[in-house]
């Protein structure tokens, strides 16, 4: 994804004199070539992270359409009031880009893990959240996204679906269910495959999303209307429950059960080792997620 | 005579600041800061109500976005802000508040209040201007000028914008430093040493002196970012 990422800015950089990529160092080496064809419009600030969302902020003011990019505890946890303030309040907008996803990198320990990006971003009104599950729809994202002027923000992991699937604001539905179902699993981003394999022999529609801000309530609601039972398990790649009110808000107006999958609140996983070991210490491989499911849909 | 004319002098100021009232905690921090935004409106901006929107605008941000009343009133006196609009202040359908919110408020730039958010903002401006070869209709290039308090200094932020502007060779972008030595712990050997070992050009001048400053002001097109620092103390 992030090869995906560098080539689709490389390209806009020379197509689009709205553009600008805002740096602070990391992945600077994708984008020298640029940097050397648009130096005004490449600008890598050292390792200053305050100052590349308020840079950003200062760009849009001018009409520009920033992107920045950083590991995500470093663009989105270190200056999240300049997120607050510099874009939000300053009514403009960016599309930050992160890699390190939730546990990408495991062997670097906490410092480098950021699972609570989509929560805080959460915490923000008008923001956009993309959550790509393959490198194609990191593309087609990025694409649709720069023409615009609003507040995106997209999660690159190091984890692909086979196949990638259409970018958009629906719910992709995947496996339908029986009407005597029992209930609905919304599985995000690169979570899909594993899921898909965790609930092969379960009577419920599979549904995924890559956008999962703004959430497709009314998707959520129509599924879980044709299903046996309005009963929803959400698996998402990043804190455990997320989303969680995005389903309550969906299904609010019917008796239902949910039950949300992610990384662990309660405790800080003190750990190294690798993503997939991660994975399966938050119960987030297929295994974790098979039982989950068959617990909570009492099979 | 219109009442835009009757508020439009420098000694009509205290009497604009006079309809805000009840935000006694700001007011040191709103008055060390009068002299400086009226030369900047009065002599040295390149921007009127009329071009308040044009892209080669030259654009002054407040960053340090306490105390807003000399602004506010300056604003007005030149004309963004209607004069009644001034004796709502801080009411909920007020446009103005305890800090000012660009949005809400025209001819204000950035929304602030919260320190060291300006000199980033001001820092990404100076760079997109320039990166869009944004011209005035003379051929001039428009500049950035960003207001921050010494004490606002404190803020880490800045220091990253003040060392990337330096490199950058952001001459377009020019910080003025209130200086009213409200830094908790100061700042040995002068605020403006601090700009000057990362490569901007330094001017202190007295912050109550209306030729200086407009002096001070003058770009010095010289690659390098451009800092005035304006002393004030009390009594001064």
């Amino acid at each position: 994804m992030r090869e995906t990422f560098a080539a689709t800015v490389n390209r806009v950089l020379d197509q689009d004199p709205r553009t600008a990529l805002v740096l602070a160092v990391i992945s600077n080496g994708m984008f020298r070539r640029s940097a050397r064809k648009h130096p005004g419009r490449v600008i890598d600030l050292g390792i200053r992270e305050q100052a590349m969302i308020g840079v950003a902020g200062g760009l849009a003011l001018t009409g520009m359409r920033p992107i920045v990019h950083s590991y995500a505890p470093f663009l989105v946890e270190r200056p999240f009031e300049q997120i607050k303030l510099d874009l939000g309040h300053q009514d403009v907008g960016a599309i930050l880009v992160s890699i390190g996803a939730s546990y990408d990198a495991a062997e670097a320990g906490r410092t480098h893990q950021s699972p609570g990006d989509v929560a805080l971003l959460d915490t923000l009104p008008g923001w956009t959240v993309h959550v790509p599950g393959h490198p194609d729809e990191v593309r087609d994202m990025l694409e649709q996204a720069i023409p615009g002027d609003d507040r995106v923000y997209v999660r690159l992991s190091g984890t692909t679906n086979r196949a990638p699937l259409p970018v958009g604001p629906r719910l992709n539905v995947l496996r339908t269910g029986s009407p005597r179902s029992a209930g609905v699993v919304l599985a995000v981003g690169p979570m899909l495959d594993r899921t898909l394999e965790a609930t092969a022999d379960l009577d419920v529609t599979v549904a995924h999303t890559a956008t999962v801000r703004p959430f497709d309530r009314e998707g959520l609601s129509t599924l879980a209307a044709a299903a046996g039972n309005a009963d929803v398990l959400l698996v998402e790649p990043y804190l455990r429950g997320t989303s969680a009110h995005e389903v309550s808000e969906a299904l609010a107006d019917r008796r239902h059960r949910q039950r949300s999958l992610g990384v662990a609140r309660d405790t800080e996983l003190r750990a190294y080792g690798t993503s997939a070991e991660h994975a399966r210490a938050h119960g987030l491989d297929t295994e974790g997620i098979a039982k989950a499911a068959r617990d909570f849909f009492l099979v | 005579m219109t009442t835009t004319a009757t508020f439009s002098r420098y000694a009509d100021l205290p009497a604009l600041i006079g309809l805000m009232g009840g935000d006694e905690k700001h007011d040191g921090a709103s008055l060390s800061t009068t002299d400086v935004l009226w030369v900047l409106y009065d002599r040295v901006l390149d921007v009127t109500p009329a071009t308040a929107e044009d892209p080669a605008r030259d654009r002054f941000l407040l960053s340090k976005g306490h105390g807003p009343t000399s602004y506010y009133a300056v604003l007005a006196a030149k004309g963004f802000l209607g004069v009644p609009t001034l004796r709502g202040w801080a009411a909920f359908d007020s446009p103005l508040g305890h800090h000012p919110d660009r949005v809400l408020a025209p001819g204000v730039e950035i929304g602030s209040g919260s320190l060291g958010h300006g000199l980033p903002l001001a820092l990404g401006s100076a760079l997109g201007l320039r990166a869009q070869g944004i011209r005035k209709a003379d051929g001039t290039e428009p500049r950035v000028v960003v207001l921050v308090g010494d004490g606002e200094l404190d803020e880490g932020s800045n220091h990253e914008a003040i060392a990337a502007a330096g490199r950058l060779g952001a001459d377009n972008l020019t910080a003025v430093v209130v200086d009213n030595a409200s830094s908790e712990h100061g700042w040995p050997g002068g605020i403006g040493r601090r700009f000057e070992v990362e490569g901007w050009t330094l001017r202190e001048v007295n912050g109550r002196d209306h030729a200086a400053l407009e002096d001070a002001f003058t770009p010095a097109r010289d690659g390098r970012p451009l800092v005035v620092v304006a002393r004030i103390r009390n009594g001064n």
